[in-house]
Formats: C-alpha cells, sequence, structure tokens
C-alpha cells in the first residue's frame, strides 16, 4: 500500500513538467489570492505597528475631556501649568517637570504631482519634546530656532509631499515658514512638521495648548497623575499612556482593511477554487488511460486519491509561495499614506510579517485541498475497463 | 445546425468545464464590479453636487476656522448670489458615535441649499428656536429620532459654559433631498448657529467655512480668485474652490487607497486572464482534429476562427453580465450613508469594456491557431 502511493504520487509529480499549461492556472491563481490577501494585512500590520510604536509607556498624554483626538482638545495656559506642575510627573535635569505642552495645527501640503490638497500635522513643541521623544533625532539640517518661523520636518512627510525641502519655505497664515531640517523617528512623528509652540501660539492665534505630555516617575506615577488632576477642580481632562492613545487610534483602520481583504479574498479565493478544480479535473482526465493500467495492475483506489490530492497540494503550495514572494517583493517596506485620526496623513510602511505569509499559505492549502479532492474521488471511481478503452 | 447552435453545442460538451471557467469568471467579474465602485467613489467624487457652490476655507486648512468678519466682504463680490458659514461641532452620540453635525444660520443654510426640502413650517421652527436642530431623513431613521424631541447630542471640541461638553438640542425638523442622489446624502444634521456661538465655552465668531451660492455658475472660476485675492496676504487668507473639488479633496484624503485597489484590480485581472485564457487554449488543442474536418468540410479559415473566437466570447459575455449584476445587488446591499459606493453606470462601462478586451484576450491567440491550422499537419498530429 504505502509503496503503491510513493510509486503513484511520484509518477503523477513527475508528470507535471509535461503539463505545465493546466498546471500553471492553480499556480498562477492562487499566487494572486496569496498576494492579494497579503498585501492587503501588510498595509493594516504596518499601519499599526507605526502607531503602536509611537506611544511609549512611561509618557502620558493629558487631552481635554472627551475629547479622544489632539485636534479636538484644547487647554489654556493656566491649565497647562496646573497639569505640568502634578505630583508624578519627572523631574528634569533642569530640576523643573519634564512636560511639553503642545499646540498641533493642519497645513495642507500637496502630494507630489497632485492638484488636491492632504492634511498635515503642524505641531509646535516646547525644548522638551525632544527628551520625552528618544527615537527622534535630526538627520539632516539642524533645529528650528526657538522664536523663530523656522520648521523641522519628519521623514515620512519629507518623502511624500512636495515644498518641504531644506531651505524652501511654507507659506502659513501670510507668512513664510523655512524648513531647516529632517528628523527621523520610525513611528507616526514622523508624519508631522515641528516648529516652536510659542511661534505657532501667535502666527495661529491662539493663546493655549492642544495637549500635555508628561514623563512619568515610575509606574505609579500615571495613577498619581489622574488621581491629581481628576480632584483639582480647574481642569477637566483625561489622562491615558501615549501607547494608549495611539494603539486606540489604530483599530478602526484595521477593522476596515480586514473588512476589506476578507471580502475581496474570499470572492478570489472562490474563483481561485474553480480554476484548480477546473486544472485538477483535467490533469486526471489527461492520465485517465494511465491511471485505469495502474487501477489493472492492482493498485488501490487510496493512492490514486493520495496521488491527485499531493499534486493539488503541492502546485498550490508553489503557488501560495510565489503570491507571498510578489506581495513581498512589490509592496514590503512601501511607503504610503492615509488619513488619521487628527484628520491628518499618517505616512506608514507595508510590513509583510511571517505571520502573514504563514496565514497565506494557510488559504492556499486549503483551496488545493478543495481543489484536488473531488477530482480525485473521480479519478478514484472510474471504472477501469472503460476508462481502459477510452481516451 | 446554426453555426450559433454549433458554439453552444461546443460549450455544453464539457458541461463542468465550461461551467468552472463561467463561475470563475463571473467571481471575477463581482470583484471587478465591487472594486471599480470604489475607484469611481476615489476618482470622481461627489459629483452630482456640480458647480453651483464655493467652498470657502482658510488656506492654511479647512480645519482652520476663518472669522465671521470676512461675510461683508465676501458678500460685497459680484456674482455671489448667498452666503453662509458652517462651523463643524464635533457632534458626538451616546458613547462614541462621531455624527455630522454643522452649525449654520437656518436663513442662510435654506438659501443656499435649495436641495435639502422641508415644510416652511419647520424652516420656520428651525429659524425660530434657538436650540433648534433639523436632521437629514438617513440620519433621523438611523436614530429613530422625531421631530419635537430633545436630542442630548456632545460635542467632542466645544465644551459649553459650565466645561461640561453634555449639549442638547430640539429636532424641530427633518429634511429630505430632492432626489435619490440627495436623499442618500441626508446623514448630516444643522444645529442653531446662534445659540452655538453663544453658548460655547472660548469660540466666538469663529465661521468655520463659508459656502457660497454663485447667482452665475460659469463664473465660478472668476468668483473663487476674486474672494482669495482679497485676503491674501491677510492672517486669514483662503482658499476657495467649487463645492465639487472639495468635495473630492476629502474622499482623497484617504489617500493611497486608490492606488491599492489599482494594484488589487490589476492582480485580479492578470489571473483571470491565465485561468480562463489556459481552459480555451486547452479546449482548442483537444479538438484539433475536430477543427480539421471542418475544414476538410469547406469551412473556410475565417469561420473555423469565428468559431473559437465566439466560443471564448460566449463564456466572456455570460459570465462577465453575470458578476456585475451580482455586484449591482451587492452594491445595493451595502451602499448608502456613510459609504455612498453604487455600482452604476460608470461601472457597468468599464465592465462591459474589460468583457470585450478580456474576451479578445483569451480568444485571440487560440482562434488565431485554429485559423491557421493546415489540415494535413492537423490530421498527422503535427
Amino acid at each position: 500500500m504505502l509503496k503503491q502511493t510513493i510509486a503513484m504520487t511520484s509518477l503523477g509529480l513527475r508528470s507535471i513538467p509535461e503539463r505545465w499549461g493546466p498546471s500553471l492556472v492553480i499556480v498562477v491563481g492562487l499566487a494572486g489570492v496569496v498576494a492579494v490577501f497579503t498585501a492587503l494585512l501588510a498595509m493594516a500590520e504596518g499601519f499599526r505597528s507605526t502607531l503602536e510604536s509611537t506611544g511609549r509607556q512611561d509618557v502620558a498624554l493629558v487631552l481635554r475631556g472627551g475629547s479622544s483626538a489632539e485636534l479636538n482638545s484644547g487647554l489654556s495656559r493656566d491649565q497647562g501649568d496646573i497639569i505640568r506642575q502634578s505630583p508624578g510627573v519627572l523631574a528634569g535635569p533642569d530640576g523643573r517637570p519634564l512636560a511639553s505642552a503642545e499646540m498641533i495645527v493642519i497645513a495642507e501640503l500637496f502630494r507630489t504631482g497632485e492638484q488636491t490638497g492632504s492634511n498635515i500635522t503642524v505641531r509646535g513643541v516646547e525644548p522638551a519634546a525632544l527628551a520625552l521623544r528618544p527615537q527622534l533625532r535630526i538627520v539632516e539640517g539642524r533645529m528650528f530656532e526657538p522664536g523663530l518661523r523656522e520648521l523641522i520636518v519628519g521623514r515620512g512627510v519629507a518623502g511624500q509631499f512636495a515644498g518641504v525641502g531644506i531651505g524652501e519655505s511654507l507659506r502659513m497664515r501670510g507668512s513664510d515658514w523655512t524648513v531647516v531640517g529632517v528628523f527621523e523617528s520610525g513611528d507616526a512623528n514622523e508624519s508631522e512638521l515641528w516648529t516652536d509652540v510659542e511661534v505657532a501660539q501667535t502666527t495661529f492665534n491662539r493663546r493655549g495648548y492642544s495637549a500635555v505630555r508628561l514623563a512619568l516617575d515610575g509606574a505609579s506615577g500615571l495613577q498619581v497623575v489622574k488621581d491629581t488632576l481628576a480632584a483639582d477642580p480647574r481642569v477637566n481632562v483625561d489622562v491615558e499612556t501615549e501607547q494608549e492613545y495611539y494603539s486606540g487610534q489604530t483599530k478602526q483602520f484595521r477593522d476596515t482593511i480586514g473588512m476589506l481583504a476578507g471580502v475581496v479574498t474570499a470572492i478570489m479565493a472562490l474563483g481561485a477554487t474553480f480554476a484548480a478544480l477546473n486544472t485538477m479535473y483535467a490533469a486526471v482526465g489527461a492520465r485517465t488511460r494511465e491511471i485505469a493500467t495502474l487501477r489493472a495492475l492492482g493498485f488501490g483506489g487510496g493512492p490514486v486519491v493520495f496521488s491527485v490530492m499531493v499534486e493539488s497540494l503541492v502546485l498550490a503550495v508553489a503557488g501560495g509561495l510565489a503570491g507571498a514572494v510578489i506581495a513581498w517583493l512589490l509592496f514590503n517596506n512601501m511607503a504610503v499614506s492615509t488619513l488619521g485620526s487628527n484628520f491628518t496623513q499618517v505616512v506608514f510602511r507595508f510590513s509583510v510579517t511571517p505571520v502573514l505569509v504563514q496565514r497565506g499559505l494557510v488559504i492556499a492549502l486549503v483551496i488545493g485541498m478543495i481543489g484536488g479532492l473531488l477530482p480525485a474521488l473521480r479519478a478514484a471511481r472510474l471504472p477501469v475497463t472503460t476508462a481502459l478503452r477510452a481516451a | 445546425m446554426t453555426r450559433a447552435g454549433f458554439v453552444i453545442a461546443n460549450l455544453g460538451r464539457k458541461k463542468t468545464r465550461t461551467l468552472l471557467t463561467l463561475l470563475s469568471i463571473v467571481t471575477a467579474f463581482l470583484l471587478f464590479g465591487l472594486l471599480q465602485a470604489v475607484h469611481v467613489l476615489f476618482s470622481s467624487g461627489a459629483e452630482f453636487v456640480g458647480a453651483t457652490r464655493l467652498v470657502t476655507q482658510a488656506r492654511v486648512s479647512f480645519t482652520t476656522s476663518l472669522p465671521m468678519r470676512l461675510l461683508p466682504q465676501i458678500e460685497s463680490v459680484p456674482g455671489v448670489a448667498d452666503v453662509m458659514w458652517q462651523q463643524w461641532f464635533g457632534g458626538v452620540w451616546q458613547e462614541n458615535t462621531q455624527l455630522i453635525v454643522f452649525a449654520a444660520d437656518p436663513a442662510r443654510l435654506r438659501a443656499v441649499y435649495p436641495e435639502f426640502v422641508m415644510s416652511a413650517d419647520q424652516w420656520k421652527a428651525f429659524e425660530g428656536t434657538r436650540t433648534g436642530m433639523i436632521a437629514g431623513r438617513a440620519l433621523a431613521d438611523q436614530y429613530g429620532w422625531k421631530v419635537g424631541q430633545k436630542l442630548p447630542i456632545a460635542s467632542n471640541i466645544f465644551p459649553l459654559k459650565d466645561g461640561s461638553k453634555a449639549w442638547a438640542f430640539d429636532l424641530v425638523g427633518i429634511f429630505d433631498g430632492k432626489d435619490a442622489e440627495w436623499q442618500r446624502n441626508t446623514n448630516l444634521a444643522y444645529v442653531n448657529y446662534a445659540y452655538f456661538d453663544e453658548a460655547n465655552l472660548f469660540a466666538r465668531g469663529l465661521a468655520g467655512t463659508y459656502t457660497i451660492r454663485l447667482a452665475d455658475p460659469d463664473r465660478a472660476a472668476g468668483v473663487a480668485r476674486a474672494i482669495d485675492t482679497m485676503f491674501e496676504n491677510s492672517p486669514d487668507e483662503t482658499k476657495t474652490q467649487t463645492e465639487k473639488d472639495f468635495n473630492l479633496g476629502f474622499f482623497r484624503q484617504i489617500g493611497d487607497i486608490g492606488l491599492i485597489v489599482r494594484w488589487i484590480l490589476f492582480a485580479v485581472f492578470f489571473t483571470l486572464l491565465l485561468v480562463v485564457g489556459n481552459t480555451i487554449a486547452q479546449s482548442v488543442r483537444e479538438r484539433i482534429p475536430e477543427l480539421a474536418i471542418l475544414k476538410t468540410l469547406g469551412f473556410t479559415d475565417r469561420a473555423v476562427l469565428g468559431f473559437v473566437l465566439a466560443e471564448a466570447a460566449a463564456l466572456c459575455i455570460l459570465g462577465g453580465l453575470a458578476g456585475l449584476g451580482l455586484a449591482t445587488l451587492v452594491g445595493i446591499a451595502i451602499g448608502g450613508g456613510n459609504f455612498p459606493v453604487a455600482v452604476d453606470h460608470r461601472v457597468w462601462v468599464a465592465g462591459l469594456i474589460a468583457i470585450v478586451l478580456l474576451a479578445l484576450a483569451v480568444g485571440l491567440l487560440p482562434a488565431l491557431r485554429a485559423g491557421r491550422l493546415t489540415i494535413v499537419d492537423a490530421f498527422a498530429g503535427r
């Protein structure tokens, strides 16, 4: 039995090159399914990892109560100072609380070669902002000078949008701002333009802040800040870690893309299953006489089923791998941008992870299994005498 | 037997194969229809809006509010018929459901958007009720709102004077769209600006964006330029564009999704081409001796070529139409509301073109091969 199975299977596999055309249908069909599936989920994955790596566990973000996003939030100068002075905040090297009160506004930039503008976050920051984000460093040019209308631009923005190279100037609210540096952080900060918060407030005619970031003093720091500010009637704020804030923003996008990937993959998989069935029926058809001869020689039905299934699965896995490789070559690390929760662009990169590839291969295997099973059963049930006479 | 009958009979010979090929084409066109509908949404925007209105936003971004003091200047520009302003309210319903709510002046809203239909009584009630609010039919139906209800709608941006964000409004009217397209876009609500301006904690005299109804749509570009020139080099520089372009820009903000959709379409089509092409090529290969017999019987090269091409075309057309039909049904099921996707005539035109291209691409090579067949070679199996 075992010997029969091995013999039949190797016979089937070795004859694949003679039937390249039809076999290719399975390979190409499944490559398409897996490539689309992997690429879509790689997009969701890239978005998630970009935002999640942005937030730190030991930094708290304080927003006006019920705002849910920095753009909606607003805090007065006095409230900013109250928040900063809260116990539970780490002291900086100068002995003052390590905190950055920041204000965000939105500027419209144009994607290279496009007419419709995209919203970009312009963040006014205090000097401590850099200490609160140690992953961020200037890679070209220099830091902006406080008090001047100067900007530093994130690597992601610099790569996707026109008019923000070093030395170029950007017009906002009737004044020109000079780009003096490019920074890198490997996360969502790269999707922003940064400047001095005081200058931003003057230009945009706003006196307060959008949010305050606080370096937390130890594991209990967050709770201390929360309790202190909740008890203070002068402020009405939401306090959470930066990490919670950014993680919370990924859900909607992931759900949307996940649904899109599900629908598209399901429909494509259905089409690929039909194609695989077609191919395997044809393969069995072409080998009718051969299979019948073996059956006449005493080979059992089991080995026949097994060999057809193996052939189908081998082709399916080959297709799945090809699809994963295509998705990886075309999309891995490709930078794209979409709308984040501040209503501004978040630049991120596709990330084709091993887990995604594995899931793609599982889909390919399932389709290969279905595509092989029915034709295999037909092959095993062929009445030997008629099959020998036919073809 | 007629020629058409001959083609049909050939398709019916291997029923399993024909059926499976047909089903792959159906699924591919189902996907094509849906993706194309999404693609249209991103590339063409809200066309029905037309160019009868302009939107003036702060040049820096529409999220920066323009001040109210620009109003008289904008009204004085020749060609401007009516002006309204609307402030994004940041409406939140119940736990955390975002709503599209704007604060606007009732009388001006009515003048600028004649497409929103509501009884004169309800318009009057909106003008006369300080805490009044009107909702579009789609939104009101979604949450089961009735005229006369007091609706607690929070704002995630603007606190009331006491610092809380628990606003409440009296629903005094429900408006409809003037036709089906507009009806689908009634998923928003307006609250009375005068009350909003007075009751909120910090925003005073902030208009948001201005919407302008033009006296003559042909003068859109000129009026837009006149407005923007007026505010050049001021702290409140403006950017004025047609409402259509404004909406389009809004959708395109979602970014590279359009590009991704094109990639998927490409992948699906390439896959489909190979799958169907291969099946048809195979069925021609298997029938070479038959085709030779046809030629021996006196059928011309062109006739044989026609048979094979017709077979391919029949598969593509049948499967393609069924797939697009299915996509239309699915589109009706999922479209509308916040996701105004519709498998409409634009999608069908693209789909029909795709069917023709597919039929040619998969049918032509095998057909040419069949047409060029010489009888002697074919019988000899060469």
